[in-house]
């Protein structure tokens, strides 16, 4: 059997996410005034909460955008994309893919990947705890030439690229206090590597090549692929920089020799 | 996977033992604070005498990082109060399993002395509404909630408390008041009341009900836990004050003077001080638990308001 408050919370349901819809039927109101003006309440605490989680994700694209603007584009993306989880920390993953389609913000274009980089620091926060390999077993492990290229290297759950056509990294420092905003040039493209080391999330200016080389490692490929791939859209690609950069970082968690198969 | 360090945090006051081995006997009488990521180092570096912290179960639902190394930490040192904020009890369809399994991962990682949810559905289909959302209270939700709660107690095998909501809003469809279905909820599974004063003040004055008769009629024996929080004031469409459960101020003095009538009655209880936005520092959250302390601790306070909150 139908409950008979299953229609009462369809349409609360709706009418918390769409102001054009009515006041759904069955309130009662102990002074008999309008239930629109208290639903209103839950339509506020609904929209308003979630804008405020995502500003609490995206404090830098706020800082870009200004408040105002940075409101009423969350409220649209809201409306549009509530949450699927009760776990707030994992709202706004497709906040970035909305903003590169927000026709009002095609005026800062670094917009898009900037939100991606935010997420990614907010991802890197909760990310899994691991133990990172030291130096010396990274050195150990490369001890043996023959076989370097098998080698796998994997990254701390917290590790994440984004790559981009603007200046990123600069601009996020820069909007911690770091560095000169009036100096910078936004069109410089720029690569990131994201990361908890310890209790901290970093933004670290990835090395030419190195996001796709970090991507490959993501995506399990073995060391001599990874730099393949890195040097393939990257001439300059150096893999002790990058080796360096992530190990003293704590990026890399385990680095493994795969078992020949028998033949 | 271990959450314990055994690393211990500088300064010193309290008995690290002593917090463990309570976590079956319920949240100590005392008042207790929310713990926010913003004062989790000045907790650990200065260990406040305060009786328990307690924290939104969803925010830990995540796989590593700070809030589970500092939630470990702090846990060594204070009794901790698991408050659901997403669990959705009143909601139609069945309980989120693997939200109750995330749940019961949380309540065995860290012993919670006490785990709280809402009387109210925050969920429709798979969207969160972040939201805690009013019952009609009839017959049938009442159903609902009794196996739901069943649900929840259960799997988590341990008794809850739930917690009376602050709502907006009335349904026709009502064929109990708010106090009788808590009753009943309570008599047909077992579990416990989190009495949030300001909750009963806020729905009272928005519902033009008293709000005395209201608390005395609930089932104060069950309380196991007691919230206090500040409140918004607004109006209706007929220009009568419409509170709104804001979690942003100090707690209000009406709502003191509920509380203290409530402490006369049922004595020394566990009482949160609830602030969720405009988070002020940590000291003027302690002092806000230090005048819940002194009610609780307050003999003169013990006669008077009695017969007032019975009536």
């Amino acid at each position: 059997m139908r409950p008979a408050d299953a229609t009462s919370q369809s349409d609360f349901a709706a009418a918390l996410f769409d102001p054009s819809l009515d006041c759904p039927a069955g309130f009662s109101v102990w002074n008999g005034s309008d239930p629109a003006r208290r639903l209103a309440v839950y339509r506020n605490n609904v929209i308003a909460s979630l804008i405020d989680a995502l500003a609490e994700t995206y404090p830098v694209v706020q800082e870009l955008v200004g408040t105002d603007f940075f409101r009423a584009m969350a409220a649209v993306f809201v409306r549009q994309a509530p949450p699927r989880s009760r776990i707030l920390a994992r709202y706004g993953q497709g906040f970035a893919a909305f903003i590169e389609q927000f026709e009002p913000a095609r005026g800062v274009p670094y917009l898009p990947d900037m939100a991606r980089l935010e997420f990614a620091r907010v991802r890197a926060y909760h990310a899994a705890d691991a133990e990172p390999v030291t130096h010396a077993a990274l050195g150990l492990a490369l001890a043996s030439p023959e076989r370097i290229a098998e080698l796998r290297l994997v990254c701390h759950p917290s590790l994440s690229v984004i790559d981009s056509r603007f200046a990123v990294v600069s601009l996020w420092a820069a909007h911690q206090g770091e560095g000169d905003l009036t100096t910078l040039d936004p069109g410089q493209p720029q690569d990131a590597f994201v990361l908890r080391a310890g209790l901290d999330v970093l933004v670290l200016h990835a090395p030419a090549g190195g996001a796709a080389f970090v991507r490959a490692l993501l995506q399990g490929r073995c060391f001599g692929a990874a730099a393949g791939a890195a040097a393939a859209c990257a001439p300059a690609f150096d893999p002790a920089t990058v080796l360096s950069l992530l190990t003293y970082h704590g990026a890399l968690t385990s680095i493994y020799l795969p078992r020949r198969l028998a033949s | 996977m271990s959450s314990r360090i055994a690393q211990s945090p500088s300064g010193a006051g309290v008995r690290p033992a002593a917090a463990r081995l309570d976590a079956a006997a319920g949240l100590p009488a005392r008042a207790g604070v929310g713990l926010k990521s913003q004062h989790f180092r000045e907790v650990l570096d200065t260990c406040p005498d305060i009786g328990f912290f307690e924290v939104h179960a969803e925010n830990y639902m995540v796989d590593g990082g700070p809030f589970h190394r500092y939630l470990g930490l702090i846990r060594e040192h204070y009794p901790l109060s698991l408050h659901g904020v997403g669990l959705s009890i009143g909601a139609l369809g069945p309980l989120d399993e693997a939200h109750l399994d995330a749940l019961a991962a949380l309540i065995g990682r860290y012993e919670p002395a006490s785990f709280s949810e809402h009387l109210a559905w925050s969920t429709h289909g798979d969207v969160f509404l972040n939201d805690l959302l009013p019952l009609p209270y009839s017959e049938e939700t009442l159903q609902r909630v009794c196996e739901h709660i069943d649900r929840v107690q259960n799997r988590l095998r341990r008794r809850m408390l739930l917690e009376n909501p602050s709502t907006y809003v009335e349904f026709s469809a009502s064929t109990l008041g708010e106090s009788q279905f808590l009753r009943e909820v309570v008599a047909r599974t077992g579990c416990g009341l989190l009495l949030d004063v300001n909750n009963a003040y806020v729905s009272c004055v928005n519902h033009g009900r008293d709000v005395i008769a209201f608390i005395g009629d609930l089932p104060l024996d069950a309380v196991g836990e007691i919230h206090l929080a500040g409140f918004a004031t607004d109006e209706d469409g007929a220009g009568a004050p419409l509170l709104i459960d804001a979690h942003g101020s100090a707690v209000d003095e009406a709502v003191w003077s509920l509380y203290a009538g409530v402490i006369a009655r049922l004595g020394p209880t566990p009482t949160l001080l609830e602030r969720d936005n405009n988070i002020p520092s940590l000291a003027t959250l302690l002092t806000e638990a230090g005048r819940a302390e002194d009610i609780m601790s307050a003999p003169a306070r013990r006669t008077g308001v009695v017969h007032r909150v019975c009536a």
